[in-house]
């Protein structure tokens, strides 16, 4: 820490931060528009200019950029003095800017705005013509405005440098500068929705919100959390006249930062969906014409099924609505709703967190670390922020060298130029190739039983009390000394695996390496990634009990109540039909209607996690509360409402006290003390400038309604409460005077970029002591003897359930298809046109197209996972042979260029 | 590295053997394939006179340089032709010497005599006509290039000149 002085304020600030995130922290107003806490400085908009002084009698001072500068020990700056300067550097940057804000989709969170008005520029005096420039199609998600463009360039260090893309970057030069694609066309990175927020102007917008759009201060939202995946990342959801407008990035230094994946930005369009349950309806019978019921008939008859029903579950579902569900019915007659394989893998992982000596890695330890081994897990399809993460762990090597020739973390441009392509190493074990590949020393390509065993070879090369490996090839042993050197070298190594290759042996393989790595002052990261939102928090409430899907089905049970589940989508379907053919009284509570709803005789309008408030554990059992963000018609509501008669907060209490490591559960709200420092106030869903509030149903009746109230939470739905810069404990929406973008967060950050001062960062439910190194053993694989062994492949936009929904989801995604490499391909007679049969266990599945993918090895094929056409439960683990179909054509669904993959070989 | 499926409907044209020739040589000279790509540029253009598509995505997979990042250097540099040139491309200079000394005229002397703008080429392709900042002779402005050729003290006399010398090259 050194002193320095601004304008006369003695400050003490961090040298090894630079000079303007330093100020910012100290809450002082400096505008700038290159700079980025995630992405560090390259001193090019000239905006963060200060004045600083040589010595004492220096009068004059000399420019320089803040955001460039390492502040020195005693030395005297001023931001007043540079003021000028900033408003002229505005003034030229403003010169091809567009005059109106007022149709501009970034007027009134505008960063730019906010900067013109901080630099006190408020008059052009250039008067010419403005360059223009022509606008590209980017695809689904993204809208494209290069007029407003001020030549940042934070869009190009954000898609190529932070994430890695490569199908976008500057053209040209000087006044015809221009960011783009080579040609027109849907951006490839799974990423491209943070340009919306990165970009301080208008010029990448969010397409699916400027459908409907509206300004940033009449949204109502609140804090909550993405259902997209296991990573759980904090969102800000925003909504309308009882429609959800968009999801903006809601920080969370230790879960995705300031980044969110286009999965959870862009999935969320099922909400507003005509596939929506909207009321309940009930029958008599599973074929008698379904009639609507009543908010009290539909709860009282699904009441009425407690005592002899079975209760399934749902990964996709709150804590507090499983554990409603489980209540109801009893422990002994609740199942988790997933497969054995998958709740026996989730329990594996929960085994592992809490009983091996290893650190579970949140995205902070995941971007520290400089040796990665990836085990059979397709992050970017699975856990799509975590693979933005592993983009910045590699770097570190730059860091390093960066601090040994002791200059500063924060130099961004020349890190790179220093580092050019040296990587810290990230080791790759997949069937196939992934989108990480480009940052990977290796990619060793083989089936899960080669990972698995590769991996626990090397674990027991790390530490030869690890069980051993018999039988490797010459090539993987020289792998494993490989991978295990650059692992035991590192400062902070990193395993990643998980349940994506349906393997129980890799996420065991993966718990033995960083078991082995665990040393007496240094813990291994370990990241095993599950398939949902609160696939742990299920595994987690299942307690003791190991009642899976496929034990529910195997039951006697005529009744039965299902949660939030399509279970068509987690077992074989003739399996699922024959079940629920068997059951005289079957409820569904779902937001979407399913397969498994069309076969109900009660279903229940539930809310979806929009529209609710509730608890979800992500891959670390990290549980995060997600409020509410609107009240949906009346007719829908809460599962836990319709499950139960406690209210939210006495559910969230009950299930906290019933699980392991639960009492981290019940501190995620503003407790009672919190609540005296709030003096009794809420805090409020909508911002103080919310407008129209007296007229926005005034097409319907002139007399405003009464707001709505929120009579269990903390939060209300209207303008009036504690303001959010005040001690508010959750964190909505960044707004702070003078800063209406979402540049404000550093008001709400006890440090730039660091954690929030204020609300949850949610609770690791298991954190392990262990110190003593325990061995998974190496278990026999028995493969099925079958022409061709399966693997699943994930597709980010398609196989999660919801977010398919969405119609912008929907134009990137594709249905189900295979993928092969070229040999087997040939072997098949297949050509390009050409439909494949999939024949499991001697049964037709159906005939789907397929694409070639050079990396796969032959005798392999890549099966899509939850994309329409085939599934995946009906072929997985029976021995499988493909054949051509020659009548086959293609489904309308077959959508080819959106697979994007980093191998070769389309077809 | 391994190239993305390509989302593209425009497909690489095949290098030709000298093209490969030089391009392997400008290798040797550095220690990363990304330094390549300009000269890559080049060497196509002295081919086959400017930069098309199909040639850029030939770069681009010979040289395992995304599109987009070739397009970025082809554009930023204002003599790699991302569109067809003529034989002969007139850079005229209208920096500041050159414009007191009356580049302007001359511009409109071949605007008149060539019937082309600035970034047009005459209809029998001979020509293309394009304006450059200084040309580092303002002593003997005004001034212009054609290849590697300079002229100097430039009068429509002396343009009508040069232009049926060339004519009569070609
Ligand atoms: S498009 Fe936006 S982010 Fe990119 S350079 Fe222009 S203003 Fe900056
Ligand atoms: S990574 Fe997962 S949790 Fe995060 S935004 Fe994407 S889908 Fe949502
Ligand atoms: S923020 Fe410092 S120069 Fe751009
Ligand atoms: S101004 Fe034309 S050569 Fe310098």
């Amino acid at each position: 820490m050194v002193k320095i002085t601004i304008d006369g304020k003695v400050l003490e600030v961090d040298e090894s931060k630079n000079l303007l995130e330093e100020v910012l922290s100290h809450g002082e107003d400096l505008p700038y528009f290159c700079w980025h806490p995630s992405m560090g400085s390259v001193g090019s908009c000239r905006q963060c200019a200060v004045i600083e002084y040589a010595n004492d009698e220096d009068e004059r001072g000399r420019l320089n950029m803040a955001c460039m500068t390492s502040p020195r020990e005693g030395a005297r700056y001023s931001i007043e003095k540079a003021s000028q300067f900033r408003a002229q550097a505005i003034e030229s940057i403003m010169i091809n800017h567009p005059h109106d804000c007022p149709v501009c989709e970034e007027g009134g969170e505008c960063h730019l705005q906010d900067m013109t008005v901080m630099s006190g520029h408020n008059y052009r005096r250039y008067d010419g013509k403005k360059k223009t420039h022509n606008n590209q199609y980017l695809g689904p998600f993204i809208g494209h405005e290069m007029n407003r463009c001020i030549t940042c360039y934070r869009c190009v260090r954000f898609y190529k440098d932070y994430a890695g893309g490569t199908d976008f970057g500057p053209q040209a030069s000087h006044d015809n500068t221009y960011f783009g694609r080579w040609q027109e066309g849907p951006l490839e990175s799974e990423f491209s929705g943070n340009l919306a927020e990165v970009c301080p102007t208008g010029v990448f917008t969010d397409k699916p919100f400027s459908k409907h759009y509206v300004r940033k201060w009449d949204l109502q939202t609140a804090p909550s959390v993405c259902a997209g995946c296991s990573v759980g990342c904090n969102t800000n959801p925003g909504e309308r006249y009882g429609t959800l407008r968009r999801v903006v990035n809601r920080f969370n230094d230790e879960v995705n930062g300031y980044f969110l994946c286009d999965r959870g930005r862009f999935g969320t369009g099922y909400v507003n969906s005509d596939n929506r349950i909207k009321e309940s309806m009930t029958r008599k019978s599973h074929d008698a014409d379904p009639y609507l019921a009543s908010t009290e008939e539909a709860k009282a008859q699904l009441q009425a099924m407690a005592g002899s029903a079975i209760g399934i579950g749902s990964p996709r579902a709150s804590m507090e609505a499983n554990y409603s569900l489980k209540e109801l019915v009893g422990s002994d007659n609740f199942y988790a709703g997933i497969s054995a394989l998958e709740l026996g893998m989730s329990k594996q992982i929960l085994d592992i967190y809490g009983s091996r000596p290893v650190n579970v890695a949140n995205v902070v330890d995941i971007e520290a670390s400089d040796a990665i081994l990836i085990l059979g897990e397709d992050l970017t399809n699975t856990a799509a922020r975590l693979a933005l993460a592993l983009r910045q762990s590699v770097r570190n090597l730059g860091k390093q060298m960066a601090r040994d020739m002791k200059f500063p973390e924060w130099q961004d441009a020349a890190i790179r130029q220093l580092t050019m392509d040296r990587k810290s190493p990230l080791f790759i074990l997949s069937p196939h190739s992934t989108r990480l590949d480009d940052i990977a020393a290796h990619v060793q390509i083989g089936s899960a039983a080669d990972s698995a065993n590769i991996g626990f070879a090397i674990a027991h090369e790390i530490d030869s009390s690890a069980p051993a490996v018999k039988g490797l090839g010459k090539d993987e042993q020289a792998l494993v000394k490989t991978i295990a050197a650059a692992l035991k070298e590192a400062k902070q190594p990193l395993i990643i695996s998980g349940t994506g290759s349906m393997s129980p042996a890799l996420i065991d393989a993966a718990a033995n390496i960083a078991t082995a790595l665990n040393t007496e002052d240094k813990k291994a990261n370990i990241a095993l990634i599950t398939p949902e939102s609160n696939t742990l928090g299920l595994a987690l409430l299942m307690g003791d009990s190991t009642a899976s899907l496929d034990d529910a089905m195997a039951g006697e049970s005529k009744s039965a109540i299902v949660l939030e589940n399509d279970l068509y989508r987690r077992a074989a379907t003739a399996h699922v039909s024959a079940f629920l053919n068997g059951i005289d009284q079957l409820a569904v509570l779902d937001s979407l209607k399913t397969k498994t709803g069309e076969q109900a005789n009660l279903v229940l309008a539930a809310g979806t996690s929009f529209e609710t408030s509730g608890t979800f554990v992500n891959y670390e059992t990290r549980a995060q509360h997600f409020y509410s963000v609107f009240k949906p018609e009346a007719s829908i509501r809460p599962s836990t409402f319709w499950l139960s008669d406690l209210t939210l907060a006495e559910i969230t209490q009950a299930c906290a006290q019933s699980i392991v490591g639960g009492e981290g559960m019940s501190h995620l709200t503003p407790d009672a003390e919190d609540l005296v420092d709030m003096k009794g106030m809420k805090v409020p869903r909508q911002q103080h400038r919310y407008s129209g509030r007296t007229a926005m149903r005034a097409d319907i009746n002139v007399h405003e309604p009464k707001q709505e109230q929120d009579e269990e939470g903390i939060m209300s739905y209207s303008m009036e409460g504690i303001s959010a810069l005040k001690d508010a404990t959750v964190f909505n929406t960044a707004w702070a005077g003078g800063w209406n973008s979402n540049q404000s967060v550093f008001k709400f950050q006890s440090h730039t970029g660091g954690a929030l001062k204020q609300a949850s960062n949610g609770q690791c439910l298991i954190q392990s002591t262990a110190k003593d190194k325990t061995w998974s053993e190496i278990s026999e694989t028995n493969d099925v003897a079958s022409d061709f062994q399966a693997f699943p492949l994930y597709h980010l936009f398609g196989s999660e359930e919801l977010t398919a929904h969405a119609d912008a989801i929907q134009e990137k995604a594709t249905g189900a298809y295979i993928a092969l490499n070229e040999a087997d391909a040939e072997k098949l007679g297949l050509q390009a046109s050409d439909g494949v049969t999939v024949i499991n266990d001697g049964n037709n599945s159906g005939s789907v197209p397929f694409i070639i993918r050079s990396s796969i090895a032959p005798g392999s094929v890549g099966i899509s996972v939850g994309l329409a056409g085939l599934d995946l439960y009906n072929v997985a683990g029976s021995t499988l042979s493909l054949e051509k179909d020659n009548t086959w054509t293609a489904p309308t669904n077959w959508k080819m260029n959106n697979i994007i993959v980093s191998d070769k070989g389309a077809v | 590295m391994n190239n993305l499926i390509a989302t593209t409907a425009i497909k690489a044209r095949q290098l030709t053997d000298e093209e490969i020739h030089e391009i392997e040589h400008e290798k040797t000279h550095y220690p990363y394939t990304q330094a390549v790509g300009l000269e890559a540029l080049k060497i196509v253009q002295k081919y086959q006179g400017w930069v098309s598509d199909e040639s850029l995505l030939a770069v681009s997979e010979y040289l395992n340089i995304s599109p987009d990042e070739l397009e970025g250097v082809a554009t930023f540099f204002n003599m790699i032709f991302r569109r067809p040139v003529g034989k002969n491309v007139i850079l005229l200079c209208d920096s500041v010497a050159c414009w007191m000394l009356g580049c302007d005229s001359l511009k409109a002397h071949f605007t008149k005599t060539l019937g082309i703008d600035y970034g047009e080429t005459t209809e029998d392709d001979l020509f293309t006509l394009i304006p450059v900042p200084c040309l580092g002779d303002c002593d003997k402005a005004p001034v212009m290039m054609i290849g590697r050729e300079t002229y100097r003290n430039l009068t429509t006399d002396k343009i009508d000149e040069i232009i049926a010398e060339y004519r009569s090259k070609n």
